[in-house]
């Protein structure tokens, strides 16, 4: 105890120079690099214009730059502190947007603060991860291994999840069940239970197949068989294809692709913005990114493997399996392996509330290497 | 704190695990890029050319066909159209109404319009009316800023300056319906028109040229970014005809009303000079195509303009005949110069009565005198001793009773009957009476009008088996054509007789006789009749020609041929219905002093 104490006491007597001293130069370089190539494509997806993207994405990541250094400067225990206010907060702008979306202009998935539209489903994606982590880091192994003890754990996932499905955004739900279900696996939930889940979801899924929005079982549908309807629903699939294919090894060259310019790829400033890339840049850019995406979830992994918290380690492995799930899901599904959920490229897809969630992600991992040498007890 | 200690190894251990399966999953999209990027690269290349370049085809002029002068027979006109660029009005419609204020549109155009509008995307332009005069351009344009989305846009169209004087020649073109083969991808691009009828059907592929290629980078609306590449086509072939137009023009006239065909052939290399059938159409409005009102006018009007008679038309030969029968019967031996027949206007074969034109005879008379008369008496007796088969071997020689495959569409073999020709069409055996009829033209025998002009230029050129064409020959001499093997004494006699016909005084085109210099014309006339004279109607009097309907009227025929001492041109003239063969041998008459005069004009100065 004592022990500890001293440690702790050391570490809060960090100074901010210490911290900043501490803060990996190796993976903040990583996500320059990768802000980089965003804002690089969004200047190429204008026909080399910086606006209306780049210049409005630079400024985003400048935001979220900021919020970054302050998280990762931020003590541990602070977020441990509020993980669960944190997740009620989210929890209840999920509810009044669901709320306002039902009495107002039809399904709305952002709350508007002038400056941006805050999505709470992203704000929920940190929220939930950190919950998690606060709860489990306060669980001993019999409880995590007993039914009752993931009760709870499960119902803080499923609340969300379900609201989150019905605004609707299908993805998003998907994502924040397979983050939690990646850290119910860390803790050691143990396999069976997750075989009897899936079991469930497979055999509710006709059910289920009924809530979906038609549009929702139309992209499914389609993924199964982009020839479908190769105008429409299948269009963006097999457009993409053909622009990923096309790019070959080492590409067009940039600005000069022409599934992109000339407007055969849908969407390409945000969810196909990495089909866009490999078009110009070919297989050889398409890998690099990949690698960056890689090597980050890599280094958030051994900052976890270097914290002495449990929920420190629990934290980072939850918000970087989050991160790995924006990146898997969006690749895949522009390649072709995986239905259209419309997940972004973080970093590099346009869009202002996932640059600062992931970013407010980032920091928490930062916060967690530099804060690694704190031990926090179980309560 | 050992339950503690196993929590965070199971933490550790399981975190690996999701490690190396993110890592797998990584490996997944790399395999995937590799299978996209490079393994099915070229197959995505070709889809994204494919998607982003359109080829258009560039249409070359159509080949310009000249006559044996160089005058433009069919050529291309510019053709100004208004086109609408549906994205550059703020209102259809508005613009609409001010364009039908300037010039008025059928309710059926507007509606094409709107269909077509509807169809195309906003940058594509719709035409709204083409074939613009030069006053209507102006208009337009004083207009403009009533008119935005409006523009004037030009093209080719095919041109006929003749008209119809040559539409059964020439032909026409028309838009590439389902029937025809596709062997070009020419005739996939929307308006193009080829050859359906004529030298512009004969000569298409001449005439059409090379399609060229424009390659152009569109975006995913169809709007074109810039010009990749353009490789243009190769024009059509110019054709040069052996038609002198101005004997054409000349030859269409001289039919007035009447309804007919005629044929002039230079004698010594084939070439024809005009080919007339009238009435016509006009090619310039097939070309662009009529409405089904005026079709329906076209192709019920009792007088066929859309049939080539000259071509299509089989009729009797008649008199223009005996010049066949009298060489089979000389050559043979059956007649001689010196032999005669007595004609007392009929003469009776068993139990049937065979009549002369002429009721009271012509008494005794020789071969030339009953070319010159048209004696039917002595070509009864003559066919009578020859027998059909002669008769028709002869027939033979001369072109008849087969196609003279000049390329034109619809032509009829006409017919040459014999004995057995009899046997197989109807089983029965050749009566001697229709071997009389036969050796006045009449019965079973039917040519069409080309037939008996290569006949008569066959005779004219001394026996030469001269083809036809439309060809210009450019060597100008005499061809090679085979020589017949008959006596230039017998020719002679035709000749002679076909001289009197028209120069002696009794013969049956002597009103019609022509002189050009001492040039004069040798011919024979023909005229059959359409309905049969009953017994009943020849007691009482046969009905005048000018008392019968239009339809039961006498075909008039004429052959003949210039000048009668050095033969160049023959002609043959059908006139349907033309009452009697002075008719016709009035208008061959006309086209041969023509063919006279322009001769004179073209000959060099010396």
């Amino acid at each position: 105890m004592y022990k500890s104490y001293e440690t702790s006491i050391k570490n809060q007597a960090m100074t901010l120079r210490e911290k900043i001293a501490s803060i990996s130069f190796s993976y903040v370089m990583f996500i320059l690099i990768l802000a980089g190539i965003g804002v690089t494509m969004l200047y190429s997806a204008a026909n080399g214009s910086w606006s209306p993207w780049a210049l409005n994405q630079l400024l985003r990541f400048g935001l979220g730059f900021a919020v970054m250094v302050v998280f990762a400067l931020t003590d541990i225990r602070v977020f441990m502190r509020y993980a669960y206010i944190f997740y009620f907060i989210a929890l209840v702008l999920l509810i009044i947007v669901e709320v306002s979306g039902h009495i107002g202009m039809g399904a709305q998935r952002w709350i508007n603060l002038g400056f941006m539209k805050l999505q709470p489903s992203e704000l929920m994606k940190i929220a939930l991860v950190l919950a998690l982590a606060r709860y489990f880091h306060s669980s001993s192994l019999q409880a995590i291994e007993s039914i009752r003890g993931i009760i709870i754990p499960t119902l803080m996932v499923f609340f969300p999840a379900l609201l989150v499905m019905t605004q609707p955004d299908l993805g998003t739900a998907l994502m924040l069940v397979f983050t939690a279900g990646a850290m119910f696996f860390a803790v050691g939930v143990q396999l069976w239970k997750f075989g009897v889940l899936i079991l469930g979801a497979i055999v509710s899924m006709p059910i289920a197949w009924h809530f979906l929005h038609d549009y929702q079982q139309n992209r499914v549908l389609t993924f199964l068989n982009p020839e479908r309807d190769p105008l429409g629903a299948g269009y963006h699939i097999i457009q993409s294809k053909i622009a990923l294919g096309s790019g070959g090894m080492f590409g067009k060259g940039f600005l000069k692709g022409t599934q992109s310019h000339l407007n055969f790829l849908p969407e390409k400033h945000t969810d196909f913005i990495f089909t866009m890339l490999s078009e110009e840049f070919g297989m050889i850019g398409a890998v690099f990114v990949v690698i960056i995406n890689f090597l980050i979830i890599a280094y958030s992994y051994s900052f976890a493997l270097k914290s002495t918290s449990y929920f420190g380690k629990l934290a980072a492995i939850g918000l970087a399996t989050n991160f790995f799930f924006y990146v898997f899901i969006n690749m895949a599904m522009v390649l072709g392996l995986i239905p259209v959920v419309g997940i972004p490229l973080p970093l590099i897809s346009y869009g202002g509330t996932v640059i600062l969630s992931v970013m407010a992600g980032f920091g928490i991992i930062l916060s967690v290497h530099i804060n690694r040498n704190i031990n926090i007890g179980k309560d | 704190m050992n339950r503690d200690n196993d929590k965070g190894k199971v933490l550790i251990k399981r975190s690996l695990v999701l490690g190396v399966v993110k890592f797998l999953m990584f490996i997944v999209i790399i395999a995937r890029l590799y299978y996209l990027q490079v393994y099915q690269a070229d197959k995505y290349k070709t889809l994204a050319d494919e998607n982003r370049i359109s080829t258009r085809l560039l249409v070359p002029p159509r080949g310009v066909i000249y006559d044996r002068h160089g005058e433009m027979l069919a050529t291309n006109r510019q053709n100004f159209q208004a086109l609408m660029v549906a994205e550059q009005t703020p209102n259809v419609q508005e613009t609409l109404d001010a364009f039908k204020k300037i010039m008025p549109l059928s309710e059926a155009e507007e509606e094409k319009i709107k269909k077509d509008l509807k169809k195309n995307r906003s940058f594509v332009p719709v035409r709204i009316k083409d074939n613009l005069s030069w006053e209507e351009i102006a208009k337009i344009q004083l207009n403009a800023p009533d008119l935005p989305g409006i523009i004037i846009d030009e093209g080719l169209t095919r041109f006929y300056p003749f008209g119809e004087k040559m539409a059964h020649f020439i032909g026409y073109v028309s838009s590439v319906s389902d029937n025809d083969v596709k062997d070009d991808p020419l005739l996939e691009v929307p308006g193009f028109k080829i050859g359906k009828a004529g030298i512009e059907k004969l000569y298409e592929k001449q005439l059409r040229g090379k399609g060229g290629n424009l390659k152009l980078e569109v975006n995913a609306y169809g709007r074109i970014m810039k010009e990749i590449e353009k490789v243009e086509g190769i024009p059509g072939d110019r054709i040069d005809l052996s038609i002198d137009s101005r004997l054409q023009a000349k030859a269409y006239d001289s039919f007035g009303e009447e309804s007919g065909a005629a044929i002039v052939l230079d004698v010594n290399t084939g070439e024809i000079l005009a080919f007339v059938s009238t009435p016509a159409y006009d090619p310039n409005a097939l070309s662009q195509g009529v409405s089904t009102e005026e079709w329906k006018e076209l192709s019920s009007n009792e007088k066929n303009p859309l049939v080539n008679k000259a071509l299509s038309g089989q009729y009797s030969p008649g008199s223009t005949f005996k010049m066949v029968v009298a060489l089979a019967a000389l050559e043979s031996g059956a007649i001689t110069a010196q032999s005669r027949s007595f004609c007392a206007g009929k003469m009776i074969l068993g139990n049937h009565t065979f009549h002369c034109w002429k009721n009271f005879g012509h008494g005794y008379i020789d071969v030339v005198q009953a070319l010159q008369h048209s004696c039917d008496i002595f070509f009864y007796e003559t066919a009578q001793k020859l027998g059909i088969n002669k008769i028709a071997e002869m027939a033979r020689v001369f072109g008849l009773g087969k196609k003279v495959n000049i390329g034109l569409e619809n032509e009829k073999a006409g017919l040459i009957p014999d004995t057995e020709w009899k046997r197989q069409r109807f089983g029965e055996s050749w009566q001697t009476g229709e071997s009389l009829i036969s050796g006045i033209g009449q019965g079973y025998i039917l040519t069409t009008p080309v037939q008996l002009a290569v006949m008569t230029a066959r005779i004219a050129n001394g026996g030469y088996e001269v083809e036809p064409t439309f060809r210009k020959v450019t060597t100008g001499a005499r061809l090679n054509f085979k020589k017949m093997n008959i006596a230039p004494v017998n020719m002679e006699l035709i000749k002679q007789g076909m001289y009197d016909v028209v120069n002696t005084p009794g013969g049956t085109a002597f009103g019609n006789r022509i002189d050009f210099n001492g040039q004069k014309m040798s011919g024979k006339t023909g005229t059959t009749q359409v309905r049969r004279i009953s017994m009943k109607e020849r007691q009482t009097g046969v009905l005048k020609q000018e008392d019968l309907p239009w339809k039961l009227r006498n075909h008039a025929l004429f052959v003949g041929y210039a000048p009668h001492d050095n033969p160049r041109y023959a002609v043959a003239v059908l006139v349907e219905h033309g009452r009697g063969g002075s008719t016709a041998a009035r208008i061959g008459g006309q086209i041969l002093l023509e063919a006279l005069k322009l001769d004179a004009s073209s000959q060099p100065l010396e």
